[in-house]
């Protein structure tokens, strides 16, 4: 059994509620804080610990809180992104739903380590449900004296809203939420200047998503030493998995970092093998724009080493045969997928939620998916696949924010790997009925053309 | 100050410029395109991706090269710093990408479009497009919309380069103009189509790089390269009242602002200078405009299509019979259009 960090009060009835809670252990990192620690002791622990952006981009959080400018006389905003839309990917949610006192504390923590005297949670708007157990929690909060003015007698005041938003992918991308958190249009703003120097109203900001706010209570309790204990090379602590696909058991596993992949998927502690005893194809591993790896590529590196779940591991080979751990949204497919209705469904979804502000994605995102959509009605050619590799070259990294590569990499790493079923699916004409039988299912209604 | 390097040619320029303001200092062909960025509007820029560069070196304090081309447009220069545009095979690669991006969508209207000849997106695909699409579905297509009397907006042509909207917000007061919807369905919008009623907001015809906001007091009047621009000025009580004349023979068929080398109006004009006053009594007339660059109104790239006339006119000369033989040159006469 693997050390359980965030979730290791997860089994006990009614965690959710602020007493249970606090008999758990929870908000002892708060009296910690505030009683017997400065806000740059803060900073200097989670530097300690190694924490990663638990996101997608696993950017170290330590230096991303030391990066956020501090003038006299201006507010400083902590926003804690819990807008979790990248298909695959549901920990977020979990963690919410089950123990929100634990976001909660991280975000009194976080703004108290940087000096924030209002902070936000932007929850996606699919999450209403969600959302209204945060707000409960922030109430109960409220009431116990840990929001609000002088918090545990500390001096240190704090007011914690949740916003919902309206539903768009775009906006968990930060500054796309920065603008939607302030009331505009979710459209990323253009970087230079960094949300540190210049995020929410022109204010210094921090954004970090739920896991890693979360990540913070377990470091300052146990010090940010016990946490980099844990762990393998840089990617340090623990990390939740979504896992989903073809598996005997989905569902949110907090995993050590430095499993190995194959133990993930097939011991019982995990993912518990692939459904129905088939085989395993293909991985995409840390949610639906990270490459996509065939069954030899996930479960050991090019040179023949096991992969391990960790941010190195799995990014090792580069592209050309690696991939991400990104937010840790782990899709499985078994060998009865079609890797090209898998791609159609990535490729409609990043059309669909393109902003259109920069043009390659605009009009790139639309331009893959009717070109897959013309190959999944047997219309392809074989120089479709080519065009299509062509076209994710074009949008990758020539965009404004990085949805642009979200939309490209599953395109490039699916035809990377697996040409030959792009081929095979075009030769053969039995695959149309297959398509048609697939859209009864999924109760499409007529192509686009 | 800062030294900045942009294809092997150094500068000196103010701390705080971008690279796109440095090179059009330097001038030349290494001035990268810009469909979206407008000197003139705050915060435009950044959005069509025609401008990217690759940054080689970073700077004099951190040479790291930057890991993704930028967009010239609103990246500032550093000390040191130096930018490949013309010289680097991998930017050109990009902004052909880009062009292509931009004219998925975009209708081959030219024939009949009243911005051909003056349009951005034809210059830019002119130099970096390719003589094919391999886009073979059908185009996103939009009703026609009139916002207000004298402008009209059709959206099937617009490439979203947001430069209307920055004049909707900076120039006229009140914002009504915006956009709607999201991805490839986004579409430039008044609030349920009302009416811009504001003095100033006839700039948006004169910053539309393509033809999808169009003075409807002009429309289908002439193609701009019969006509002749002439710069004149009146004593307006909204505006400067400098202004640019369109005469086609005796009647002033359109005005505008006057527009620099890279097609930016110099100084904004009201709605009464650019749609009432179309007699050439109204104005005190300054000479004739210099034409240049983004024009097709002085000798320009149909030179070509002439010297090809020449040609088959020659050969036709050299055949026995050869004033019988009808070769069709009449189609390459670009003056036949209107006959």
């Amino acid at each position: 059994m693997g050390k359980k960090i965030l979730l290791a009060n997860d089994h006990i009835e009614g965690i959710r509620f602020l007493d249970t809670y606090r008999k758990n252990g929870g908000y002892t990192a708060l009296e910690k804080a505030l009683k017997s620690m400065t806000p740059e002791q803060i900073v200097e622990e989670v530097k300690t610990s190694g924490l990663r952006g638990r996101g997608g981009a696993g950017f170290p959080t330590g230096m991303k809180w030391s990066f956020l400018a501090k003038p006299e006389g201006v507010p400083r905003y902590v926003v804690c992104n819990a807008d979790e839309s990248e298909p695959g990917t549901f920990k977020d949610r979990y963690l919410m739903e089950r123990i929100p006192h634990l976001l909660i504390e991280g975000m009194i923590l976080s703004s108290f380590a940087l000096g924030a005297k209002t902070s936000y949670i932007y929850i996606r708007g699919e999450y209403f449900y969600v959302a209204r157990i945060v707000e409960q929690a922030i109430e109960e909060a409220y009431a116990a004296g840990l929001l609000g003015k002088n918090i545990l007698n500390s001096g240190f005041d704090l007011d914690l809203y949740v916003q919902i938003g309206a539903g768009a992918y775009i906006c968990g991308e930060e500054t796309a939420l920065l603008e939607s958190l302030e009331g505009k249009r979710g459209n990323p703003r253009i970087k230079p200047p960094f949300p540190a120097i210049a995020g929410l109203y022109g204010c210094p900001t921090v954004v970090n998503n739920v896991e890693t706010i979360a990540a913070v209570v377990p470091i300052v309790n146990e010090g940010g030493a016990a946490y980099a204990a844990v762990g393998i090379g840089n990617s340090k602590g623990t990390k939740l998995i979504s896992a989903s696909g073809h598996i005997n058991k989905p569902g949110v596993y907090e995993i050590e970092l430095g499993v190995p992949v194959e133990e993930f998927i097939y011991s019982d502690e995990y993912c518990g093998g692939i459904r129905n005893g088939k085989k395993l194809k293909a991985v995409v591993a840390g949610g639906s724009s990270v490459p996509i790896l065939p069954t030899e590529l996930i479960l050991n590196t090019a040179a023949g080493e096991p992969r391990l779940m960790s941010y190195e591991s799995l990014a090792d080979g580069g592209f050309a045969t690696g991939t991400m751990l990104g937010s840790g949204g782990f899709i499985v497919m078994d060998e009865d997928t079609s890797i090209v209705k898998n791609l159609y469904t990535f490729a409609r979804f990043y059309h669909h939620e393109s902003c259109g502000q920069c043009s390659p994605c605009r009009e790139g995102t639309g331009w893959m998916e009717k070109i897959l959509h013309k190959i999944l009605h047997g219309h392809g050619t074989l120089a479709d696949v080519d065009l299509l590799w062509d076209i994710q070259s074009k949008i990758e990294g020539k965009t404004i924010c990085p949805l642009g590569e979200a939309a490209a990499w599953p395109v490039a790493a699916a035809i990377r790997h697996f040409r030959k079923e792009f081929e095979d699916f075009i030769r053969n004409g039995e695959h149309v009925n297959d398509v048609k039988h697939y859209y009864r299912l999924n109760n499409l209604t007529a192509p686009i053309n | 100050m800062a030294k900045v390097t942009i294809d092997g040619i150094e500068i000196e320029v103010p701390d705080g410029t971008t690279i796109l303001q440095a090179a059009r200092m330097i001038g030349g062909d290494i001035v990268p395109p810009a469909m979206c960025y407008y000197s003139k509007l705050k915060t435009s820029g950044g959005y069509c991706r025609t401008c990217l560069v690759k940054v080689s070196k970073g700077s004099e304090k951190d040479p790291r090269p930057m890991p993704k081309p930028v967009a010239s447009c609103r990246t500032t220069v550093m000390d040191g710093m130096e930018v490949l545009n013309i010289t680097s095979p991998e930017v050109l690669e990009a902004r052909a990408g880009v062009v292509e991006m931009l004219l998925l969508n975009h209708p081959l209207d030219c024939p009949v479009c009243d911005q051909a000849g003056e349009c951005h997106l034809q210059d830019l695909a002119y130099e970096h497009g390719k003589a094919e699409t391999r886009y073979e579905f059908p185009r996103r297509e939009f009703e026609k919309i009139d916002i207000g009397e004298k402008i009209q907006l059709h959206m099937t042509r617009c490439i979203m380069c947001f430069r209307c909207v920055k004049v909707a917000e900076q120039i006229t007061d009140g914002r009504v103009h915006g956009v709607i919807n999201r991805g490839d369905a986004a579409e430039i919008s008044t609030y349920i189509e009302q009416a811009i009623d504001n003095d100033f907001s006839g700039n948006v015809i004169d910053v539309c790089p393509v033809g999808a906001l169009t003075d409807k007091t002009f429309r289908f009047k002439s193609r701009v390269w019969y006509t002749k621009p002439v710069d004149a000025h009146r004593d307006c009580p909204t505006c400067t009242g400098k202004v640019r004349l369109w005469y086609k023979g005796d009647d002033v068929a359109r005005v505008t602002a006057r527009k620099d080398t890279y097609g930016e109006a110099e100084e904004w004009i009201c709605n009464s200078c650019r749609f009432d006053h179309k007699k050439t009594s109204d104005w005190v007339i300054e000479g004739p405009t210099k034409v240049d660059r983004h024009s097709v109104i002085s000798s320009n790239h149909y030179e070509n299509l002439r010297m090809l006339k020449a040609s088959i006119d020659r050969q036709r000369e050299s055949l026995p019979h050869g004033d019988k033989v009808n070769l069709g040159t009449g189609a390459l006469d670009p003056n036949n259009e209107e006959k």
